[in-house]
């Protein structure tokens, strides 16, 4: 084993069929550190994906590993890994402390140990207030709180989230987001399938789209955009003579369409090859002709990776 | 979202793997699953199988059926042996083991809530041997408990001097020993089929209803197949033997030296079953 596939989630052609109904299928995936959402419709493969990652399924066909351990041994995997699942349901009876403390001694941990762990946790959440209030009682947006806290109680290195965001307030959702950024800079593997997209795009170091089962896309979501040729890049450059910059462009090969915008202060370009344009717009601006206010990629985000890519709208928060 | 909360992910700790570390899981899973099988919403099932012999037995006790055997005091050795046999083993034992054994997995299938344990650094086969305890432990206590008190509640009213001096100077104290033991060894028995059971069937009344009929018939079948149930060698343990009817198949009993360590064995054997099976469960709970 090398170095590098010791900090890496490696799915090595991994299918997932659910009799003759495909779950997901022929799946190559390499995940480093850092923020790493799943993107896709209702159904893609999503979860199929991250029950696969620990082991609450197995694959049909390939292999999978976190940091080089394999899914069917939780006894090593889950000291170093933990997953906030979608299914919304708790062992009856317990409060929101008990549900936490409860699975720490499950994991072993010594009554001391799971009582400072079970303290961190809640307070990461914001649930200390609430913790000793039976999680029966909880309003949706805390049940989805004390999972995350028991998922992340035991201090894990790879936290898997399954749609973590699901319920949860704006004012929350920005905590968990940040909380979110703060658990990957402190080296952390976050795996987070999320369907809000402008908040994967937001967080994410990377985004894996999926769709009927197949990653359709993986990587950082720019590179992903300068990839797909089959759709030109588009932008709008505001302007004070749009008009003019339009008759520039029409001239250039790569350029395949250019608008103005409805006040007439701007011009939305759509081109095959966005380092040839920046370098003709550079030129036409060290020349004085016209005076740029700004620049900016019009379908260089998550969406419109999405939509270009699945075909649907994303959802929205 | 805190402030103070700056302890960095470690994945560390607990390091060892071995027995002590195991001993401390069962120890958590136990007192989990403890407290589920005596206070959960499923547990008054239970206290109701529990108490079904002791209503018939409270009843003998304040009106005395008619007929000679229920004046002899020796003959209720023989009468107890029957409502042993025929209610208690056959009946509370089996039905109270197949409803707590069969849900301790098969429950939180239903409840959704068996991967909180399946995402716990721990192997899936403590998981059995916590749950498995913890479910003979409640049934050993409900009806063991059930096992004295019907066989106190039936000597005591009618002959209380005699039965006294029956408990405490006489054979009653080795039979009312005999058959708590073997109401003992009847859950360690059905109780590890029974989560077999609940393992691989999502709707685990239809086995359990077969091999309730299978015990049932046991009298019938000739001895080699006797041999192939767990009645047999409970029966055989009885302290008071028992006629079973006409048209039974008569077979020599098993003598107690083999059958305690077989019912064990195969106990264990059933558990190792169990533990293959849970090692490779996937969680679908959307066709539970």
């Amino acid at each position: 084993m090398t170095a590098a596939t010791d900090q890496l989630i490696i799915f090595d052609d991994v299918s997932k069929f659910y009799g003759e109904i495909l779950g997901v299928n022929r799946v190559n995936l390499q995940i480093a550190p850092g923020i790493t959402s799943l993107v896709g419709p209702n159904g893609a493969g999503k979860s199929t994906l991250m029950n696969l990652m620990t082991g609450l399924l197995r694959p049909t066909r390939g292999r999978i590993t976190l940091l080089g351990m394999p899914t069917d041994e939780p006894e090593r995997l889950f000291r170093k890994a933990g997953y906030c699942t979608q299914f919304d349901s708790f062992p009856r009876g317990l409060t929101g402390r008990e549900f936490v403390s409860s699975f720490l001694r499950v994991h072993g941990y010594d009554k001391k140990r799971t009582s400072d762990l079970t303290e961190i946790a809640l307070e990461r959440v914001n649930l200390l207030e609430a913790a000793d209030r039976k999680v029966a009682g909880y309003s949706k947006g805390m049940r989805q709180r004390i999972r995350l806290a028991q998922s992340i109680a035991h201090q894990p290195v790879i936290l898997i989230l399954d749609e973590p965001l699901n319920g949860l307030d704006p004012m929350v959702r920005a905590e968990t987001i940040a909380l979110f950024r703060k658990l990957a800079s402190d080296g952390l593997h976050l795996i987070i399938s999320s369907h809000i997209l402008h908040e994967v795009d937001m967080m994410s170091d990377r985004v894996v789209l999926i769709n009927n089962g197949y990653i359709v896309a993986e990587g950082n979501i720019h590179g992903v955009r300068d990839e797909m040729e089959e759709h030109p890049m588009q932008i709008l450059i505001r302007c004070d003579q749009p008009s003019k910059l339009a008759a520039y462009v029409f001239a250039q090969d790569h350029v395949v369409e250019a608008r103005l915008h409805e006040d007439r202060r701007g011009l939305f370009v759509k081109t095959r090859d966005a380092d040839r344009f920046y370098f003709l717009l550079n030129k036409v601006v060290a020349d004085g002709e016209i005076t740029l206010e700004s620049v900016a990629p019009v379908d260089d985000d998550l969406s419109a990776v999405y939509h270009y890519l699945i075909g649907t709208e994303g959802g929205s928060a | 979202m805190s402030s103070t909360a700056d302890v960095i992910a470690s994945g560390s700790e607990p390091v060892d793997l071995g027995w002590s570390l195991w001993v401390r899981q069962i120890r958590a899973i136990f007192r989990l699953e403890l407290e589920k099988n005596f206070f959960g919403r499923r547990s008054i099932l239970i206290y109701l199988l529990a108490l079904l012999p002791i209503f018939p037995i409270a009843g003998l006790a304040l009106f005395t059926p008619p007929g000679n055997e229920w004046r002899d005091f020796n003959q209720y050795s023989t009468i107890y042996a029957f409502f042993f046999n025929g209610l208690i083993l056959r009946t509370v034992v089996f039905f109270g083991c197949a409803w707590i054994f069969m849900n301790l997995f098969r429950g939180e299938l239903v409840d959704r809530s068996l991967h909180y344990y399946f995402l716990s650094a721990l192997r899936r086969e403590v998981l059995v041997v916590g749950k498995y305890l913890s479910g003979l432990i409640t049934s050993v206590v409900l009806f063991t408990t059930t096992t004295v008190v019907a066989m106190l509640l039936l000597y005591l009213p009618h002959f209380y001097s005699q039965s006294l001096r029956f408990f405490t100077e006489g054979r009653g104290f080795t039979q009312i020993l005999t058959y708590a033991g073997i109401t003992a060894l009847a859950c360690i028995g059905y109780g590890a089929f029974f989560l077999v059971i609940g393992l691989f069937f999502r709707n685990p009344i239809i086995p359990a209803l077969l091999l309730y009929g299978w015990e049932w018939l046991n009298f019938l079948l000739p001895p080699l197949l006797k041999k192939i149930s767990v009645i047999h060698y409970l029966n055989s343990l009885t302290p008071v033997p028992m006629s079973e009817g006409p048209f039974a198949v008569v077979a020599d009993p098993t003598p107690g030296w083999i059958a305690v360590p077989s019912m064990l064995l195969v106990t264990l054997l059933v558990l190792v079953v169990a533990a293959y099976r849970i090692r490779h469960l996937e969680i679908h709970y959307g066709s539970e």
